[in-house]
């Protein structure tokens, strides 16, 4: 047991730090926010080379042959400088499903592009309607014609659909019933994308698919495999989500910690008021139960061990922990952190979407007290 | 970072959960709650001892082990989990063999360390006053110099293991004319000694959990003086770091918490969604001071005295035990009034014990006032007030 990061992990944080702080500053962040695209490419082609695509990913498919943890260490550093761009949808939610369960010809034809920065990826999953992370949930379905499926239905909230090259889509396969995940060219014709204005600022959208023609090989991996896998994919998107978060309260309880050393009021830091030392402390102590608890459920993921307790735990504390931060910050901040001057907002606005992305906490608490035996 | 234990602290851990559930099976003891600090068993405490269980991570010179804090880690979370009645050598164990350790001579380390690990040295704690309690450094129970001895006059209170103890570990002024912070010094009492007496007190949960001791001219050889005279202050400090350092408040209370579950699944309480939820959240937030507690340990391992750290961990789990002995008793009902020995009562009372003991955690070794005071200005660097 070592709950610090290893050497490697510190450098590859370090570099991360400094290299965002120097390519991602807020403005670049405000500018992406308010761009249609949402992301830079330059940047994009540069994370590329740093090998930061490929971090989690074999070393045959192009990759750095690094785990799950280190990159919850990349993805902590994102969170903290509210990296706007690709990079979850394409790794996370792309990129290392294709990896679980696609077979070696899906594999060669898609990863060492994707880890090269030349195609980005997401996951179509939620459904209008839709209120939990279950199976009953997906309507979407595949209509097999003639050597081919045809997929139709309305997929939400699918992250970076309108940038993307390829769009895992989450169907019904027909007539079986059974859940299939399929590969789709996100640039088809009979595909519609309507971005949507979210409260986090990242790209969600709306997407039509108007009887999209996909052929047999775009079913990933085996056909049947059902919900398991897709469950999975959950899972690891819940905990990558609560590494970015981790490394996003982290810097708000810096901001925080710094603005009551500086500003001044009754002639004194009001962090020297032990009311503000107290919230002070409160924040830390969930920031870092969310850091040990995030990264304990990355650790048993990048393990291969069974964890589906360890990551409800891990959301449920990220969801609620992270609300409490977001509150004493603004409360110690004052007037000025309401502003859109200020960055604070940059920060509240991500903790928020990340609550609700991929299961909130009664979800997850349900979860956990299955897992209990309750 | 890693999260596993490795094989032979598996094996360890199955080792000790072998060991304690015969003790259970062969009706030594019951699990309870606060075992740890309520606990009092010579011979639960000598059987430890022979296992080479006090004392684990202390130098085999002196009678320990040379074992990682990991090790011990692994040791008290079980005693903890099995509600194992350690209270005998727990404070001995945790944090004055390393006072001694720390900062006594080779003298009193040949003297007390090697019969603590053999379970024949018990000791209590003589730190807070009527009038000192997180002022500690404003106490007055004074030592003066006579001779070869320092003779003592004053009162201590709150001191757990009283009626146990062989001996305490005693702070006292040693120089009035001094700050307050740098006029006290460490001892070792004898329990026997002449002109020390004890009254006990009840605690709210019907234990009589503490004593308040007077001291009446005890005399004391100066080889009793733990480490240097005057600077008694800052090894208390050093010391409570240690006394907060474990996963006593975490898991004091853990029968209590595995019994409601077990409650709740064989009722079918846990059928209610409220009673799903609240238990789910237990398991979360024990879940998260666990780690917390983990940490600690793991800045232990690399060499460091736990400081903010342990604030954090201590503060954060007394509430934790506040919830959960609420929770209980909401989903026991009226039945979680009953007290320990009532007709009906459930779970052995082990609620309600917890529920009227919790309002003393977060008040015992550090206030959690006092414990956000250190974490707000040692971990974060925030400024004096």
């Amino acid at each position: 047991m070592k709950l610090s990061l290893t050497e490697e992990q510190e450098m590859l944080r370090k570099t991360a730090r400094d290299f965002l702080a120097d390519k991602c500053p807020r403005a670049f962040v405000r500018q992406m926010e308010e761009s249609e695209k949402g992301y830079s490419t330059e940047l994009w082609q540069e994370m590329a080379e740093l090998g930061w695509i490929g971090l989690a990913f074999p070393e045959r498919y192009g990759g750095g042959g690094m785990g799950f943890v280190d990159l919850a260490v990349l993805l902590e550093e994102m969170g903290r400088a509210c990296l706007p761009g690709p990079f979850f949808s394409t790794v996370v939610l792309g990129g290392l499903p294709i990896l679980d369960v696609g077979n070696e010809e899906q594999k060669q034809e898609y990863l060492p592009k994707l880890i090269r920065g030349e195609r980005k990826f997401t996951l179509a999953l939620t459904e209008p309607g839709y209120q939990n992370y279950d199976a009953s949930s997906v309507t979407v379905e595949a209509v097999p014609d003639g050597g081919r499926y045809i997929i139709k239905g309305t997929k939400l909230f699918v992250p970076d659909a309108h940038i993307a090259d390829y769009v895992l889509c989450v169907a019904r396969r027909k007539p079986e019933n059974g859940i299939a995940i399929f590969v789709v060219d996100a640039r088809s014709p009979q595909i519609n994308y309507t971005l949507l204005k979210s409260i986090g600022g990242d790209k969600l959208c709306e997407v039509v698919f108007d009887h999209v023609p996909v052929p047999e090989a775009a079913v990933l991996g085996q056909p049947g495999q059902g919900w398991s896998v897709v469950q999975k994919m959950i899972e690891r998107a819940a905990v990558a989500k609560c590494c970015q978060t981790v490394g996003n309260i982290q810097r708000v309880l810096e901001m925080t910690v710094d603005y009551a050393k500086e500003r001044k009021q009754f002639d004194r830091p009001i962090g020297s008021f032990q009311v503000i030392q107290h919230y002070c402390a409160d924040m830390a102590t969930d920031v870092d139960g969310a850091r040990f608890i995030a990264y304990q459920a990355a650790w048993m993921l990048s393990k291969g061990l069974p964890c589906t307790k360890e990551v409800a735990m891990a959301k449920v504390w990220m969801s609620e922990a992270s609300q409490r931060v977001m509150d004493s910050a603004h409360q110690i901040h004052g007037a000025i952190g309401v502003s859109m001057e200020h960055d604070l907002h940059f920060h509240t606005r991500r903790a928020k979407a990340a609550e609700l992305a991929f299961g909130g906490a009664s979800f997850y608490r349900e979860a956990v007290a299955r897992e209990m035996g309750l | 970072m890693d999260f596993g234990f490795t094989e032979e602290q598996n094996r360890f851990r199955q080792e000790v959960r072998g060991f304690l559930e015969d003790e259970i099976q062969k009706g030594f003891w019951e699990p309870a709650c606060d075992a740890w600090i309520q606990g009092f068993d010579p011979a639960f405490t000598k059987r430890v001892a022979e296992r080479g269980w006090i004392g684990l991570i202390w130098p085999r010179e002196y009678g320990g082990q040379g074992r990682s804090h990991i090790d011990r880690l692994i040791l008290t979370e079980e005693m903890l989990r099995y509600g194992a009645p350690a209270a005998c050598h727990w404070f001995a164990d945790r944090q004055v063999g390393g006072a001694i350790l720390s900062f006594g001579s080779e003298e009193l380390k040949r003297e007390f360390l090697p019969r603590i690990a053999g379970g024949e040295a018990f000791f209590g704690l003589g730190m807070s006053e009527p009038g000192a309690g997180s002022d500690l450094a404003s106490l007055r129970t004074r030592a003066t110099e006579d001779g070869d001895y320092y003779v003592i006059n004053g009162q201590k209170t709150w001191t757990s293991c009283a009626y146990f103890a062989h001996y305490f570990d005693v702070y006292a002024r040693t120089d009035p004319e001094a700050p307050k912070h740098r006029g006290i010094s460490e001892f070792i009492v004898d329990a026997r000694s002449p002109g020390l007496s004890r009254i006990p007190m009840t605690d709210i949960t019907g234990t009589e959990a503490w004593s308040d001791l007077f001291f009446d001219n005890v005399r004391v050889h100066k080889k009793y003086l733990i480490g240097e005279k005057n600077r008694g202050f800052y090894q208390v400090l050093h010391q409570l770091d240690y006394e907060r350092s474990g996963l006593e408040r975490i898991m004091g209370n853990y029968p209590l918490f595995e019994a409601i579950v077990q409650f709740s699944k064989e009722h079918k309480l846990s059928c209610d969604p409220d009673v799903r939820s609240k238990l789910a959240q237990l398991r979360i937030e024990f879940e998260v001071g666990r780690l917390l507690g983990y940490r600690v340990t793991c800045v232990m391992e690399e060499g460091r005295t736990p400081n903010w750290e342990s604030a954090m961990s201590k503060a954060y789990s007394t509430e934790f035990e506040k919830r959960l002995a609420n929770v209980a008793m909401e989903i026991l009902g009226p039945y979680g009034q009953l007290m320990p020995g009532s007709r009906l009562v459930p779970l052995r009372g082990m609620a309600p014990h917890s529920y009227l003991g919790s309002k003393g955690y977060s008040l015992q070794a550090g206030t959690t006032e006092i414990l956000k005071n250190i974490l707000a200005a040692r971990g974060l660097g925030l400024p004096g007030s």
